[in-house]
């Protein structure tokens, strides 16, 4: 059985397939740009590509993040709260914390044991604290946004960022450089300034170790090391943390699969929910096998 | 090097976004030409090309300029400047120079709204701008036009043949992208979509110059001036026609202007400078 999440962020679309062992088997990565319906599913042909497998193999698609209502061709829904809590808990079961920070979004969630969601708040008035305000800050550089943390690690004094508002951050930042400060000074107080906005906002829901730090920014190692400083304790970073919500949405589906077939099974009508077309041997993963056309089509 | 007739006064207005110059004439109380370029990041150098470009268009030589006076939020960095002036006074002047019962300016940039009130002598009484949030700037629209993928030129015009203007609740620029793409993916049409930022916008300027007063003759000046659809959206909020004009989005750099021949005048009577016509 295998089953997909896709999860639909202002910035960035992210699809993964699990099989049944609840193994990430392929992921999918783009930006999501103006067309929300397009980018959810090119995310999830590219993980399909990935595992060489056909849409109809994939038991049950869920759909999360922003866009998620724009994954028509999911089965489920949930919320990104939710799915960034149980993945951040299959990945790291002592999560209690969460920090979730996004192209646009910053949250903080609080979960149990089980992984499921006891409180959660986030940035809703503003984008200040989130990737958008890094984006902002690789623009003006030009330094690549995935360079950024490195080349602030790089800072021994790093300068005091004091706008809140992420356009008025570029200005800051160009003013800062035509007086000849150094870039990764600059890059440093944004580091900071993300860092200590984002505390903030976790503390309302209270930091309970371990905290794990999911969603786009935590690909960032200097985003890490600033908020590990801040928050004077190791944070879990793993390296799918960026998938982390699609993985919850996926795992959530490969519950709801699950549950649904041995429901059937025990009702003795072990009808699966859709006709499995063996795959040919030897030509495993040929687009549109076995061959037969329209088959591929899920039957509604 | 100046000339022993060089008479005319160089007004450079370097805004975050665009840097505005005017060679203006004290003499006949005119306005000889104007530039607009983007600033960049090197504002010595946006300043030395706008300088250049009036120089230019004038038919001038750089020697036949007497005075530069620079303002805006990158006056400092004019290297030319002979004197630097805060843009809240200069629009105050540049807004009365353009419309004379001026009694409130309503300054929209890129990054910042002010809203001015003055005396009769274009003398600032007092004034209130945004300084946390771009939320009610020029920015949030670029940002709406970018995440629409069309020129920011466009959106006035496209804005104007709105029917049923579709309101955008964020009040954050970078928040209101997303929502601006789920309007589209809703389907709703581009010119609604965008009439709805443009009231949005208008709202929080609005509420800014209510601070200050809205009674009397307002005049609209920067770059929001070109926005054929900010206009209408604030007239329509307010329930009053704002003056605008060809020349009010270089409101700033003529009250440059007007304010250093105020102060050359004032060193003159002290016998500190060289008569200036």
């Amino acid at each position: 059985m295998l089953v997909a999440g896709v999860d639909v962020g202002s910035t960035q679309t992210k699809a993964v397939i699990l099989n049944e062992n609840s193994e990430i088997i392929a992921r999918g990565i783009l930006n999501t740009g103006a067309n929300v319906v397009k980018a959810a599913e090119k995310a999830f042909q590219a993980a399909r590509s990935q595992a060489k497998v056909d849409e109809w193999e994939i038991t049950s698609v869920a759909g999360t993040g922003y866009g998620r209502y724009k994954v028509h061709f999911g089965d489920i829904q949930i919320t990104e709260i939710s799915c960034h809590a149980r993945g951040a808990n299959f990945i790291f079961p002592g999560t209690r914390t969460i920090l979730d920070i996004g192209g646009q979004d910053t949250k903080g969630i609080r979960v149990n044991e089980k992984g499921e969601v006891v409180d959660f708040c986030m940035n809703d008035k503003c984008a200040a604290g989130t990737g958008r305000f890094l984006g902002a800050a690789a623009d003006v550089m030009s330094i690549p946004l995935d360079d950024l943390g490195e080349v602030a690690l790089r800072s021994n004094n790093p300068l005091r960022i004091t706008n809140v508002c992420t356009v008025f951050v570029e200005t800051e930042i160009m003013n800062h450089l035509s007086r000849g400060k150094k870039g990764e000074d600059i890059l440093a107080g944004v580091h900071q300034s993300i860092a200590g906005r984002s505390v903030s906002l976790i503390r309302r829901v209270g930091v309970v170790p371990e905290v794990t730090f999911t969603g786009g920014v935590s690909k960032n190692i200097g985003m890490v090391k600033a908020l590990e400083e801040k928050l004077g304790c190791a944070i879990n970073v793993s390296d799918d943390s960026q998938y982390m919500g699609a993985l919850g949405a996926a795992i959530i589906a490969l519950e709801r699969a699950k549950a649904r077939h041995d429901g059937q099974e025990a009702e003795g009508t072990k009808t699966p929910r859709m006709p499995k077309m063996p795959k040919m041997p030897g030509m495993p993963g040929m687009p549109g096998m076995p061959g037969i056309p329209g088959i591929n089509e899920e039957p509604q | 090097m100046r000339s022993p007739d060089a008479r005319l006064i160089a007004g450079i207005d370097l805004g975050t976004r665009m840097t505005k110059s005017v060679l203006f004439d004290p003499r006949s109380d005119s306005v000889l030409s104007r530039s607009t370029d983007y600033t960049g990041h090197d504002l010595a150098k946006a300043a030395e090309n706008g300088l250049a470009e009036i120089t230019r268009k004038a038919g001038v030589n750089p020697e036949d300029i007497f005075y530069v006076a620079s303002t805006g939020y990158g006056r400092y960095q004019a290297p030319m400047r002979q004197t630097q002036i805060t843009d809240i006074s200069c629009h105050a002047m540049g807004a009365r120079f353009l419309f004379p019962r001026t009694t409130s300016v309503l300054d929209v940039g890129a990054q910042n709204a002010k809203a001015i009130r003055i005396d009769e002598n274009g003398r600032v009484i007092k004034f209130r701008m945004n300084d946390k949030c771009a939320s009610g700037a020029g920015r949030f629209l670029e940002r709406v036009s970018k995440s629409l993928e069309i020129e920011l030129e466009e959106i006035g015009l496209l804005s104007l043949r709105s029917k049923d203007p579709q309101p955008i609740s964020s009040i954050c620029a970078v928040l209101a992208e997303s929502e601006v793409i789920n309007l589209v993916t809703a389907g709703y049409p581009i010119e609604d979509i965008v009439m709805g930022a443009h009231l949005s916008i208008s709202d929080r300027i609005v509420a800014l110059l209510r601070q200050i007063g809205v009674d009397g003759e307002i005049s609209l000046t920067g770059g929001i001036t070109r926005n054929a659809g900010m206009v209408k959206a604030l007239e329509q909020k307010l329930g009053k026609r704002l003056n605008v004009c060809d020349d009010s989005e270089y409101a700033g750099a003529i009250g440059a202007c007007l304010l250093a021949r105020r102060r050359l005048r004032k060193l003159e009577e002290q016998n500190a400078v060289r008569v200036v016509p």
